[in-house]
């Protein structure tokens, strides 16, 4: 059984709220298999990725963020899934990286088959994940995600991640659960539940649970620990706009308004950046 | 367009920004007319609220002329008279629905920023820090009023402008401090404060039946309104013992509500205000809490404390075990504009309340710096901008 790493507590929050025990499948492991000069590359371009992906404070950017993560992982390790997949490496292993999991909910005072509906058909994502550029459906079960890396010359160099997820389990109206496919470059899994309010009031609530198996090994736990709470508070940004846009059909934002400040003008243009957590605001608050 | 920007502490500047544009579809363009400064800037203004950022444009009362509609806008049209609650509210959400429009949970952009402090995130506010929203402000000649026709209320004629400003926050707050200390006919009420706030207090007071109303400040200007315009009995707290006052004054009950129309930058003469001064001045207390502590002590057994006045933070040394042991209900909160507009423009045209005596000083945006000085001296009542002036 993986280890699981959790802040402060040793019961994950989805069992306590009764969601599906589903993990993300290990399609890797800590074995080295890449080279060198290759994996300086790789530790590199991921960090940056890693960065852009924490900036943009979305669904869309925390998986930007997993996947520079990946990506750090393959330069630090040495391990490749993609040469895993490909059978460059045979050694055996012994240790498999552990699942952090990340669980968010808010209520929306729709109707459950309303709040459903809208989540099912996924090409309605990128309209609150900010980072999505396109969530395309290739089947009914099976899903392309991509990612969009804008907003800075460095970053748009490096143009968009992408992967397919597969729906493995949906009881329509009340859950949907899915997961990465085996070999992408983070193992990702994820489950949306759609409860009634109880007592007989209005609303749905909606719980998210995400899990994600961070690198392995030392480095890769603290990794993880450290982008927790800040992962924790991008899903919360992104349902909090999943809620307005059903309940008011429209998203709060203060992107492009007047201000006395001459040099961010642009900057405000971009939602995104403006309604997210970033250090000039947190320092602020303090 | 001009509008006056906060630039750091106590440092405020008309500068010429771009135009509000139409960015949501329930989006309003308003020109305003009249843009009110409010007790509650002075804890932005005097640095005491976090997340302010140079540039910011600061106002959040009220009111002016419909320019341009969005797509989404259904009541209000081009042309119209309107009075704009100063916090924001959707209309649509569960605190909407039960007209708690200041809990609205879908109009503050930065929601993780309260949610951080507070635990839940609140309404946005007009003018009103990061915090609250970011949304640019009043003190300019048009401003953008998102979810429009929620916030936005036609005045009725035979209201003037210079009353009608103050529909937009002060009455509505007075009106809801009142209303939250459950005022029953017969009643003795205590308010903390004649500000602009504490003055609508005052006459809501009467409006719902109370027998006597103390009003307590130490500005001499401001305590004559209160007994003249307001009609209220009033306390200098900087020549009286006021605790024992209203202790006397009451036949040895105290009062049956207290009402705080202060809140955190409250002055004092004895230990507790340099206690609370020298804490908040060291950032280890955002606010001065003087006169929630007076209330308590000072509240008849069993009675109401209604807080309007604004706190941010964290506060110090609060007799609870008085508050326990005398069974006092405490009810506060951001005034719920929406939900009290409509009436007060009603009471307003009856002639049952008027705060056009609150209206002082007429100044251009340009003389921000000094209206808000002066404001914070406490040597104007309310100035009111008027960003058509030079």
């Amino acid at each position: 059984m993986a280890e699981r790493v959790f802040a402060n507590t040793s019961q994950p929050l989805s069992e306590t709220l009764g969601m599906a025990p589903v993990d993300p499948e290990a399609s890797g492991s800590s074995r080295v298999n890449v080279g060198q000069t290759e994996r300086i590359f790789s530790a590199a371009g991921g960090a940056l990725l890693l960065t852009v992906g924490l900036r943009q404070g979305s669904l869309g950017g925390f998986l930007l963020a997993l996947a520079g993560g990946g990506l750090v992982f393959r330069g630090m390790s040495g391990y490749c899934p993609m040469n895993e997949a490909l059978g460059r490496n045979s050694a055996e292993t012994g240790e498999e990286a552990g699942v952090v999991e990340i669980s968010k909910s808010l209520t929306i005072m729709k109707p459950r088959e309303e709040v459903w509906a809208y989540w099912r058909r996924h090409e309605n994502l990128p309209n609150f994940m900010y980072h999505l550029k396109e969530v395309r459906q290739i089947t009914d079960k099976r899903s392309h995600w991509v990612a969009q890396i804008a907003d800075s010359k460095l970053a748009r160099a490096l143009g968009s991640v992408e992967w397919d997820a597969d729906i493995i389990d949906e009881v329509p109206n009340e859950r949907l659960v899915w997961k990465s496919i085996p070999g992408s470059l983070v193992d990702h899994s994820g489950e949306v539940r759609f409860n009634d309010v109880p007592g007989g009031r209005p609303g749905t609530e909606l719980h998210a649970t995400i899990k994600y198996r961070p690198p392995a090994g030392q480095l890769g736990t603290a990794v993880a620990k450290l982008f927790n709470q800040n992962f924790k508070q991008m899903i919360k940004q992104d349902l909090r706009r999943f809620k307005q846009l059903l309940e008011t059909g429209e998203i709060a934002t203060i992107a492009g308004q007047p201000s006395g400040r001459k040099r961010d003008q642009l900057l405000e243009n971009k939602p995104h950046q403006y309604s997210e957590p970033n250090q000039k605001h947190e320092s602020l608050m303090l | 367009m001009k509008a006056l920007c906060y630039n750091g502490v106590r440092d405020l500047r008309a500068e010429r920004v771009p135009d509000p544009t139409i960015i949501n579809p329930k989006d309003a363009i308003i020109r305003v007319t009249y843009s009110s400064v409010c007790g509650s800037d002075l804890h932005i203004v005097n640095g005491y609220i976090p997340s302010v950022l140079a540039g910011d444009i600061l106002g959040h009362e009220f009111m002016g002329e419909v320019v341009e509609v969005g797509s989404g806008v259904k009541k209000l049209k081009k042309g119209d008279r309107v009075v704009v609650g100063s916090i924001l509210a959707c209309g649509e959400c569960q605190y909407c629905q039960s007209q708690s429009y200041s809990l609205c949970d879908n109009t503050n952009p930065h929601a993780w920023m309260t949610e951080k402090m507070y635990g839940d995130a609140t309404a946005g506010i007009f003018g009103y820090t990061h915090a609250f929203g970011g949304y640019a402000g009043s003190h300019a000649e048009y401003i953008r009023v998102p979810f429009a026709d929620v916030g936005a209320f036609v005045i009725p004629e035979g209201i003037p402008d210079e009353s009608a400003v103050f529909a937009s926050d002060a009455v509505p707050t007075g009106f809801m401090a009142a209303d939250m200390a459950d005022i029953q006919p017969g009643d003795v009420v205590a308010i903390w404060g004649c500000g602009g706030v504490g003055q609508m207090a005052i006459q809501t007071a009467w409006i719902m039946g109370a027998s006597r109303v103390i009003a307590i400040d130490k500005e001499p200007e401001r305590l004559r309104m209160a007994r003249e315009n307001s009609r209220a009995e009033t306390l200098d707290f900087s020549k009286v013992e006021v605790m024992e006052a209203l202790r006397e004054m009451t036949g040895g009950r105290g009062p049956d509500a207290c009402i705080d129309c202060v809140g955190m930058e409250a002055t004092g003469e004895g230990w507790g205000y340099y206690y609370d001064k020298a804490k908040q001045s060291l950032r280890l207390e955002n606010d001065r809490p003087l006169v929630l502590r007076d209330m308590i002590i000072a509240c008849k057994k069993g009675g109401n404390i209604s807080i309007v006045g604004v706190y941010s933070g964290f506060i110090d040394s609060i007799p609870m075990g008085a508050a326990m042991n005398k069974a006092l209900t405490f009810k506060m909160g951001q005034q719920h504009s929406q939900k009290y507009i409509p009436q007060l423009l009603e009471h307003m045209q009856n002639g049952e309340l008027d705060p056009g005596f609150l209206f002082t000083h007429k100044m251009s945006l340009e003389e921000g710096q000094k209206g808000y000085m002066m404001f914070n001296d406490k040597k104007a009542m309310r100035v009111v901008f008027d960003p058509r002036m030079n």
